[in-house]
């Protein structure tokens, strides 16, 4: 499953480069990660999109809090954010398709950026779906560049900041890992089948 | 006040403090030593980097005060990696000060530049480079706090000669705060309520105690929660000696060498309560099989280690010391609800004990290491190499008190063993300090001689030399058709009563199972360094044991 995880962290040198080892040495798959100050100069925050099941999400997020430079981390629920991204998109337009693809632009309220003979440049933000959908509908007239940013993201309700006392960043309890074991019953229940934990080299 | 970069920094220690530094001087990192040589600070010249490491590793874990060692830039400081990484495994409080090149020349592939702070990220808690002098103080605070604090762990200080040489304003901060860091919050009592509740609605209960009921210093509370409740309890290797071995609910370690019936508890128990432990894959066995009957309490500091490989159902965060406190106000004896449970204890224990044959002629490891904790009286501050000696180790010592086993459960760093126990000595002068090692693990760091000598710490090492990687050849027997591939060790050994005496230390040879009990005893007298170089057999065998892969009740046991 993918997510969606906000973090604060430290405006210092080194912090990119502390929390992409975090990723690569544990394993955890990223899928975009977009890096920017925010209205306190001494603290950026950092959105990354990653996949993993709940238990890997549930790590990412504890290992990610525990790294000493990460003031706050969250994990944003699918209802609950707002989320964009911005691609400039290189697309073949010749004189006979430039039509079609500028109706295509139009429809994503989408916008022409730079025009060249054979192509056309377009910018367009939005969620992921929206922009899935733009490239995949310019696809046939043949896409020459893509460029994105990652996505960035926003709570609706909650405020986090470095200062806000959100109870579900930093220092959060245990509750993300819900489903619970087996109960006894006489011990001769099934033995469970979690089969999950990295396992170490010999 | 105007001081030097370096003086500001050995300044903080000397307030922090710090009471000896061990390391190895270089390059850039010399104005830091020549402050340090009108220090009261003690330094202690190694030998080699990881020696130094492994030595303040072992001081730390002695003592539960921070360990100190300081190097010079690139070598001296990708020396460290493995002492490093050894500490941050096993959460052991270190730090470790590096020299780096003038900040001009960083990133130039300057003279003996490594960049030890990328290197180095993955294997400690944090790591600092301190660009402006004026950060020093500030900086090396945090680093004790870090690496002191919550889970304890190794944190590295980057020193740039220029940033040494600089002289600005100093004051020392009245205190530390770093916002993305507050390591310790005070236990939720609604989650010690749900597991003190857990605790007294089950019918077979079973503690499994860790490294963080040590490093917490939570051997009172285990031991009350444990005479209160009546609930036995078994440990980590890292957990030895939290509750003394010899008492009627003491199981023992669990594991992959653990005795039969720590194991059987385990897999048997309908509430197994973690406190400080990890779930590590050696512990565990087949972790989809482990405890399958029970819930589980786990009771850790570390947010990340909750749930990481096992579900839980009650964890409670914070120090275990205060976990424990509060959850020995909500817990009442046990003892007749469990009666059938403890019974069947103690038959497991009865029918399958530790055991060696005691009437080989051979000298077995087991028998040394068992000679050795009666003559201490169990009561040495025992450190070990890895390998097969390191299980007879745990198995056959019989710990009693709280840090009294230094050993790299974790990393499992051969070498680890000889400079560990060199440490533990500057920390616990008064204490004995006994080292067991193999012929394989101490010649990895034997260079450390020279330190032992020099300041005549009186360490007992005993070489239990098998003339093999034992524990090499223990699986290639077992599970690779007896193809000893490079693990034999025979033809190359040296003369270790030999290298003792190059270094004026005092060398004992035992070849006749008779000649044990007089050398143990004539080493414990000795005032000084002692080898002790044993012949022992050179085929045996741990067991119990759990082969990889296998559920914790599938053991391998003695014929
Ligand atoms: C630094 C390092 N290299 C390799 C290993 C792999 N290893 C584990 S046990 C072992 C053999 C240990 O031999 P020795 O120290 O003689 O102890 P014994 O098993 O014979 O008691 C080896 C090579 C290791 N644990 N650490």
């Amino acid at each position: 499953m993918k997510h969606t995880i906000s973090a604060l962290v430290e405006n210092h040198f080194g912090v990119l480069a502390r929390i992409a080892g975090l990723f690569s040495a544990r394993g955890f798959n990223i899928d975009s990660l977009a890096v920017g100050e925010t209205e306190d100069p001494t603290v950026s925050r950092m959105t990354i999109v990653a996949q993993g099941d709940d238990r890997v999400l549930d790590q990412i997020i504890k290992q990610l809090d525990k790294l000493v430079d990460v003031i706050k981390v969250i994990d944003l629920k699918p209802g609950q954010l707002i989320e964009r991204e911005l691609v400039l998109i290189k697309a073949r337009a010749t004189s006979e398709t430039r039509s079609d693809v500028m109706q295509i632009v139009n429809t994503f309220r989408a916008k022409i950026v730079d025009v060249s003979p054979d192509s056309l440049t377009i910018e367009v933000t939005g969620g992921e779906s929206k922009v899935d959908a733009m490239l995949e509908l310019l696809r046939p007239f043949g896409i020459l560049e893509v460029v994105r940013t990652g996505s960035i993201a926003i709570s609706r309700k909650s405020v986090l900041n470095a200062h806000s006392n959100d109870p579900a960043s930093k220092n959060f309890k245990d509750r993300r890992v819900g489903a619970r074991r087996k109960t006894d019953k006489e011990g001769k229940e099934k033995l469970r089948q979690s089969g999950e934990g990295r396992r170490k080299l010999d | 006040m105007q001081l030097t970069g370096a003086q500001i920094l050995i300044r903080c220690l000397e307030k922090l403090g710090v009471d000896c530094i061990f390391g190895i001087p270089g390059g850039v990192i010399l104005p830091t030593f020549d402050v340090l040589y009108d220090s009261k600070i003690k330094f202690i010249l190694n030998r080699h980097e990881q020696g130094a490491t492994h030595m303040a590793d072992g001081y730390a874990r002695a003592t539960g005060r921070t360990g100190v060692c300081m190097v010079t830039s690139g070598p001296g400081a990708t020396n460290t990696v493995t002492g490093l990484a050894t500490a941050a495994m096993d959460s052991v409080p270190l730090v470790c000060i590096t020299g780096q090149v003038a900040t001009s020349a960083i990133g130039s592939d300057a003279f003996q530049e490594a960049d030890i702070v990328g290197i180095t990220r993955s294997v400690t808690k944090h790591n600092y480079l301190i660009k402006d002098a004026r950060d020093i103080a500030r900086i090396v605070c945090e680093a004790f706090y870090i690496a002191s604090t919550g889970r304890p762990g190794p944190v590295l200080i980057d020193f740039p000669v220029d940033v040494s040489r600089a002289v600005v304003d100093f004051e020392f901060p009245e205190k530390v705060y770093i916002r993305s860091y507050q390591p310790v919050a005070e236990p939720d009592i609604r989650d010690v309520k749900k597991a003190a509740a857990l605790i007294m609605k089950s019918k077979r209960p079973c503690l499994y105690v860790g490294g963080g009921a040590i490093a917490s210093n939570a051997a009172d509370e285990v031991r009350e929660l444990v005479q209160k409740t009546g609930i036995p309890v078994t440990t980590t290797i890292l957990g030895l000696g939290i509750f003394p071995e010899d008492h009627p609910l003491a199981l023992r370690m669990l594991g992959m060498h653990g005795s039969v019936y720590a194991n059987y508890a385990v897999q048997q128990c309908d509430l197994l309560i973690a406190v400080g432990a990890r779930f590590d894959d050696r512990v565990t066995g087949k972790i989809d099989q482990f405890a399958p009957y029970a819930k589980i309490v786990h009771i850790d500091i570390d947010p990340a280690s909750i749930a990481k490989t096992v579900k839980v159902d009650v964890s409670v965060l914070g120090n275990v010391k205060d976990v424990l406190r509060e959850l020995n106000k909500h817990v009442r004896d046990k003892r007749k609800a469990t009666q059938t449970w403890l019974n069947t204890i103690q038959e497991w224990k009865k029918k399958h004990p530790l055991r060696y044959n005691e009437s080989s002629h051979d000298i077995l490891q087991q028998y040394v290491i068992e000679k050795v904790g009666e003559l201490t009286k169990h009561k040495a501050v025992v450190v070990t190499g890895v390998g097969q000696h390191q299980m007879w180790t745990a198995q056959w010592y019989q710990f009693a008190r709280p840090r009294s086993m230094i050993t790299s459960g974790g990393l499992g760093t051969m070498g680890f063993g000889f400079p560990a126990a060199i440490g533990a000595q500057f920390g616990r002068p008064k204490d004995t300090v006994v080292c067991f090692d193999g012929d394989g693990s101490f010649q990895m760091t034997m260079s450390e001689f020279a330190t032992a000598a020099f300041h005549k710490v009186p360490v007992k090492v005993f070489i239990l030399d098998n003339g093999f990687y034992g524990m090499v050849r223990q699986w290639q027997e077992l599970f690779y058709r007896k193809r000893y591939s490079a693990s034999d060790l025979d033809r190359a050994n040296p003369d270790f009563v030999k290298i003792a005496g190059s270094y004026g230390v005092l060398g004992l040879r035992v070849t006749k199972k008779a000649e044990v009990v007089p050398a143990i005893k004539k080493a414990l007298k000795h005032r000084g360094p002692v080898l002790v170089h044993v012949r022992v057999s050179r085929e045996n065998n741990v067991f119990p044991m759990v082969p990889v892969g296998h559920a914790l009740d599938q053991v391998m046991d003695m014929a």
